[in-house]
């Protein structure tokens, strides 16, 4: 303890020096929490996200395929994506599938007197809610009776229900869907966190109004008429999505190889994809793992950095005390006096720079989640972490110097002016 | 001031006739330096005894090998040849870790340029040599403040070596060479750095303390400071020049050649 307070007031008699060499030792620190604080919240948003989509499915999506040239398109309907067919054979045959559920989008304005929103108004039965585990925020969701009987009801999302309805109950209210009007029976809850909920209904993730697919085949159709600059933009798309849900985690890689087969076999040009939520999840881990490594390195090169910083000024330190070292010896210090004197005081610098970036580092992710609006987390292992390595970077960048300064020759150093 | 003067000439008188113990001694002492090719004879063949009490000042024009015995005899440098004992010691039996306590133990520092921590304040720059020894004494803070107010710093404990003057500093100097009652007190121009007025302050210092029976020894290169000495032995070319007994006790006016 006298060591270490008899290294401060060494090192306070250079205040400012023995500051701006702190700080490499600092920024390294705080570079270190605040990028893994920053990454692991990243990974994390991306993590749920992907989870979100329901770990245990398999979505298989239409998507247009590139134009083919063909100039005369002017009132030509456009015939792509996944059909009523693959659907079929996805339910009755595939082995391991608990569920499948099939969507079927239309481009419909949704109103309720004044107000117009643009949503995705998604045709699908009810197992929709249970397959992709989505949470009720009032009312009730879709119903097999709903299906069978064509009912002409509608479930809102919730930024669409407090879009169309901000200060009442949406529930028992009708809105105009395209054409229709229908009955509003449920509002869902929001998919993301809700802190973060955006008033904006036709956001991909929020803005859903959902319809029986019975209702919506027989009102809507499966042709998406769009105008478009001028021209007529004709669609026909039987299903725009078929969420597959296995029965085991294991079963997901067959289903989706399965799929991809069957669709293969199918369509002769790919106007769809497969999305698997588990592979993304593989990929999403193998990311940040790369991303670790990545910033690991940064932190641990400016980690370096500030410890050569303090190597230099502690060698620059030792040579400005020779004399003071020369005096030590005389009086009867030992050489591993000495080198005790100068580590201290090498770790002291790295230190208080590792304390000080500590708090810099759990300052900086705090900042970044209510300035830029992302996600952090600082796991406690790493301003431990953090620290450990300023107080090791200290003793190797410190023993160099110590090392020299006690094995000056006493007779030299008190010589020295 | 005067009558501290008056004192030291007493035990002084009374230690001459009969030889008291030897407390440093050096038999057939050199240094070599190598600079190149050559050699340089620093000490060549030097023997000589300190004896307990006494009071010596060592002098000679530079390059005359006083600096090399100094460090010598304060055991930061070690002989090429020779045997050098301290209170029986063998000094060249001690590894660099025993000389290190051995010095901090054994011998008192007093330099040119005071040479205190600038870090550490006047009591902590006293305790400076028993920091380092492997065992502290009991009731040496006290002691450490005993012999600040007896060099006349009492008042300043805890001030810096900056906030004090060169003759302030000496004092600390000269306190922190007797906090371990060390055998041998070596003062390479001690005064060097001083003021006429204020370098006769040190010197009734260093006449108290020769008076207690302390072993002083002063090197210097002006004669004044010389004559203030019970002894003084001259160096030249490495050995000795001439060997003067009782100066200060014999009055001014006395300057061997």
């Amino acid at each position: 303890m006298r060591a270490v307070r008899l290294g401060v007031s060494s090192l306070l008699l250079h205040k400012l020096r023995s500051f701006l060499t702190t700080l490499g030792v600092l920024f390294g620190v705080a570079s270190v929490i605040a990028m893994l604080a920053v990454g692991e919240g990243a990974s994390a948003e991306a993590q749920d996200q992907i989870r979100r989509l329901g770990s245990r499915n398999v979505i298989l999506r239409s998507v247009k395929p590139p134009q083919v040239g063909d100039e005369d398109a002017e009132m030509r309907v456009l015939s792509y994506g996944l059909t009523r067919d693959d659907f079929e054979r996805i339910s009755e045959t595939f082995p391991g599938v608990d569920q499948s559920v099939p969507v079927l989008q239309t481009p419909a304005e949704v109103r309720s007197g004044q107000l117009l929103c643009r949503p995705r108004v998604l045709c699908t039965p009810h197992l929709f809610q249970s397959v992709t585990r989505r949470d009720l925020f009032s009312g009730r969701f879709l119903t097999e009776q709903d299906e069978a009987s064509r009912s002409l009801v509608c479930v809102l999302g919730y930024e669409v229900a407090r879009f169309l309805f901000p200060f009442d109950t949406a529930l028992g209210e009708r809105v105009k869907v395209g054409e229709h009007y229908l009955e509003v029976v449920g509002v869902l809850n929001s998919r993301l966190p809700v802190g973060t909920i955006t008033l904006d209904p036709s956001s991909e993730a929020g803005g859903e109004v959902f319809v029986p697919l019975s209702t919506g085949r027989a009102y809507y159709g499966e042709r998406q008429t769009q105008m478009r600059s001028g021209s007529m933009d004709i669609q026909e798309v039987q299903l725009h999505e078929i969420i597959v849900a296995a029965e085991r985690d294991i079963d997901v890689p067959v289903i989706a190889a399965a799929c991809r087969s069957m669709l293969k076999r199918e369509h002769d040009e790919k106007d769809y994809e497969v999305i698997v939520p588990l592979e993304l999840l593989a990929r999403a881990e193998e990311t940040k793992r790369i991303f670790n490594i990545v910033l690991g390195s940064i932190a641990g090169i400016s980690l370096l950095v500030g410890g050569i910083g303090i190597m230099n000024v502690m060698l620059a330190t030792v040579t400005e005390r020779t004399r003071e070292i020369g005096i030590r010896r005389a009086l009867g210090a030992k050489r591993k006096h000495i080198v005790t004197q100068f580590l201290v005081e090498t770790m002291v610098l790295s230190g208080a720079g590792g304390v000080v970036g500590v708090g810099v580092g759990l300052l900086i992710p705090w900042i970044v989640e209510r300035a830029a609006d992302l996600e952090t987390i600082v796991e406690p292992a790493a301003p431990i972490l953090a620290f450990g390595i300023s107080v090791l970077v200290g003793i190797v960048f410190g023993l160099y110097p110590a090392w020299r300064a006690a094995n000056m020759d006493p007779v030299e150093a008190l010589r020295h002016e | 001031m005067s009558g501290s003067t008056a004192e030291s000439a007493e035990p002084a008188a009374a230690g001459v006739p009969v030889p008291s113990e030897p407390v440093a001694e050096l038999s057939n002492i050199t240094r070599l330096y190598r600079m190149g090719d050559e050699e340089v004879h620093a000490l060549d063949g030097f023997s000589f005894t300190f004896r307990k009490g006494e009071y010596w000042a060592i002098m000679g024009s530079s390059g005359s090998g006083k600096s090399t015995l100094l460090n010598i005899l304060g055991c930061v440098d070690r002989p090429t040849g020779g045997s050098y004992r301290v209170r029986g010691q063998e000094v060249a039996d001690l590894d660099d870790d025993e000389l290190s306590t051995f010095r901090g133990a054994e011998l008192g520092f007093i330099f040119q340029s005071y040479n205190l921590i600038p870090q550490l304040d006047v009591l902590e720059n006293i305790l400076m040599p028993v920091m380092y020894q492997d065992e502290v004494p009991e009731g040496i803070e006290d002691r450490a403040l005993e012999l600040a107010k007896r060099v006349g710093l009492g008042e300043r404990l805890h001030h810096r070596p900056m906030q004090l003057s060169g003759g302030q500093q000496q004092r600390v100097a000269i306190a922190r060479s007797l906090i371990n009652d060390p055998a041998l007190i070596l003062a390479d121009e001690a005064t060097g750095n001083l003021d006429s007025k204020t370098a006769d302050e040190i010197l009734e210092l260093f006449d108290e303390l020769h008076a207690e029976g302390k072993t002083i020894l002063l090197v210097t290169h002006e004669a004044e400071v010389g004559r203030r000495a019970e002894n003084i032995l001259r160096l030249k070319d490495g050995n000795i020049d001439s060997v003067e007994r009782g100066v200060s006790r014999e009055g001014e006016g006395t300057d061997a050649q």
